[in-house]
């Protein structure tokens, strides 16, 4: 195969799971939502249970007006959406699907690149708040980054120990170094890092930047039509490159129960919606934490659980060798 | 003791159990509402049982029913005089002014005016909410046939009236409830010894002794109690109903004689002092 036909294929790839990952998951959302508050969900667009939803809003949000507010920083406000959305398409060329390189772009320093460029986020969320020229979208926005800095650090601790417990930092070793007793020895890693990385993507219950009851929509109220939808589109590649994440740093990625070699692109999928599935279900149960309840879990647990993680696994990993 | 963490795995049951249950969103435009009986959705007219007699339009609170008629003769042969008949020329209603209380219904003696459970005649113009006679005739196909009784509510009018006319030895007022004759008497002797304890629960015992009902009152109330309870013992041998009825009003003299005795003597003597020591 020449190189250009495999660069090909491969970009397609990403972007073909860039775009259908998250219609999936939003999708789903759409409907275990529903179904845990006791309703429906949308059920007419597309004919069966609503399965167009999502789609159809595509198309809603593409016919609205593009307003740009006339106080706001023109090409930084219009610039913002795009920032909040490369990260993520840049995470998922490096997240391995299955194993003999059934990934974008094996990369040797993929878990650092990827937490280097998942941290891109914030600067997206300051350029849309300060551009906006609207108070709500900045005290959003600098709710935002106080947020995700703060979390950007247990995020960082708890992928450390694993690369730490893997002795890599390629996203594939990590993968192939795992074993099925990780789960209990990298458990508080596990918790730590999702909870920290919903707090990275501000998913509810970690929405405080966006808290529609307080800020209107946070850094996104000034935002219409495709900017807005590409925003809420970086929300859901967002639960998909943490659910991935989670899957690959803690849960052994393509490693299942049988047919590792041909059937570890289904395991992995099946574990990134399993993961999905349970920060859709946090969303439905759990009211939105106060500023400084987010922090106070921030600082007084989830950093010294990381840093006890860490020195755990390093005197796990010395007493193996 | 609590665990840690307790509260939020509990907050995760109780959103996965909702899931797995059925939700309770109506898809109401697809499938039709399981209207409960007795549902109030429009007010139907069967035109050949009203007699203009307009007892509806004066009893709506709302004016909302609007009835027009005239006076036609009918000649029968063979009668001695043509007789009159009220034809109905109009009878409207305006569900816009409509509250959907139901009194035109009840109120109608001849059975003209019915409940359906139709709904959907929402119109785009207000003034089509007013329901012509011919419309609301149209309304009757609508209308359900009465639901069955509840199996534990009190048994319909026409039943207990049913019920009395084949009574055994029925006559005049002494019929008044056979079924209920067994319950009456027992029902006083119950709920009465909390305001006369002595003299009801030997009245419903022993009917024929007169003399010790009376006798412990009298050690109360010596003058009053006994020509008050001796005619009135003297009736219950029959233990018919006049006896529960006349009771109580004899007895309530004799308790509230003694109490209000006391306190009427009381307070005069507590009071003087105070006021006497506070106005020089």
């Amino acid at each position: 195969m020449p190189l250009w036909l495999e660069l090909l294929v491969r970009v397609v790839g990403v972007v073909a799971a860039f775009l259908v990952l998250p219609l999936v998951v939003g999708q789903a959302e759409h409907k275990v939502m529903a179904h845990m508050q006791g309703r429906l969900g949308p059920m007419y667009a597309g004919g069966f249970h609503g399965w167009a939803q999502l789609i159809a809003d595509g198309v809603k949000f593409v016919q609205k007006e593009d307003v740009t507010p006339r106080e706001a920083d023109r090409a930084v406000f219009r610039l913002a959406p795009v920032v909040a959305l490369v990260p993520y398409l840049l995470a998922l060329l490096v997240i391995p699907l299955g194993p003999n390189d059934l990934v974008g772009q094996p990369l040797d320093i993929g878990l650092f690149f990827v937490l280097a460029v998942v941290g891109v986020g914030v600067v997206a969320v300051l350029m849309s708040a300060w551009a906006s020229a609207n108070k709500y979208s900045l005290l959003g926005g600098i709710r935002g980054a106080a947020q995700l800095l703060g979390y950007e650090l247990p995020l960082v601790l708890a992928a450390a120990s694993v690369a730490m417990a893997a002795g890599t930092l390629s996203l594939p070793g990590i993968v192939e170094a795992w074993q099925p007793w990780w789960l209990l020895w990298q458990a508080p890693a596990m918790v730590v890092f999702f909870v920290a990385g919903l707090a990275e993507i501000r998913r509810p219950p970690f929405d405080m930047p966006i808290a529609d009851s307080e800020l209107v929509f946070g850094y996104m109220t000034e935002y219409t039509g495709l900017r807005f939808a590409f925003f809420l589109l970086a929300e859901y590649v967002g639960i998909v490159v943490i659910a991935a994440l989670t899957t690959v740093l803690f849960l052994g990625g393509w490693q299942g129960p049988f047919g590792d070699d041909y059937l570890g692109w289904l395991w992995t999928l099946i574990k990134v919606f399993a993961v999905s599935f349970v920060i859709i279900w946090f969303r439905v149960t759990y009211p939105r934490l106060r500023e400084d309840q987010l922090q106070r879990l921030c600082w007084l647990v989830l950093v010294p659980v990381a840093l006890g993680q860490l020195v755990l696994t390093a005197g796990v990993k010395l007493a193996i060798a | 003791m609590s665990v840690p963490g307790e509260g939020l795995a509990k907050g995760l049951a109780v959103t996965l159990k909702t899931m797995t249950r059925r939700s309770h969103t109506q898809q109401y435009p697809d499938v039709a509402p399981d209207l409960p009986p007795r549902s109030r959705g429009v007010i139907a007219l069967l035109e050949e049982n009203c007699t203009v007699c307009m007892l509806c339009a004066r009893e709506c609170p709302d004016w909302c029913i609007y009835i027009d008629s005239h006076k036609e003769e009918v000649a029968v042969p063979g009668a001695a005089r043509p007789r009159q008949r009220n034809v109905l020329d109009r009878f409207d209603i305006d569900f816009s002014l409509c509250m959907y209380c139901g009194i035109c219904i009840e109120v109608c003696p001849f059975d003209a005016l019915y409940w359906s459970p139709e709904f959907e005649y929402a119109e785009y113009d207000i003034r089509d909410l007013l329901h012509d006679k011919e419309h609301l005739g149209e309304w009757m196909a609508t209308v359900p046939p009465p639901p069955a009784h509840d199996p534990n509510g009190e048994p319909a009018k026409e039943e207990t009236a049913a019920l009395k006319a084949a009574a055994p030895g029925a006559a005049g007022d002494r019929s008044a409830g056979p079924a209920v004759r067994t319950r009456r008497p027992a029902r006083p002797a119950t709920a009465r010894p909390g305001t006369t304890p002595a003299s009801a629960p030997p009245a419903a015992d022993e009917p024929t002794s007169a003399p010790p009902a009376s006798a412990p009152p009298a050690a109360d109330e010596p003058t009053s109690v006994p020509p008050a309870a001796s005619p009135v013992t003297d009736r219950p041998a029959s233990a018919e109903r006049p006896t529960s009825a006349e009771r109580p009003t004899s007895a309530p003299p004799a308790a509230d004689r003694p109490s209000s005795g006391p306190p009427a003597s009381t307070p005069p003597s507590s009071s003087g002092p105070p006021v006497d020591g506070e106005s020089p």
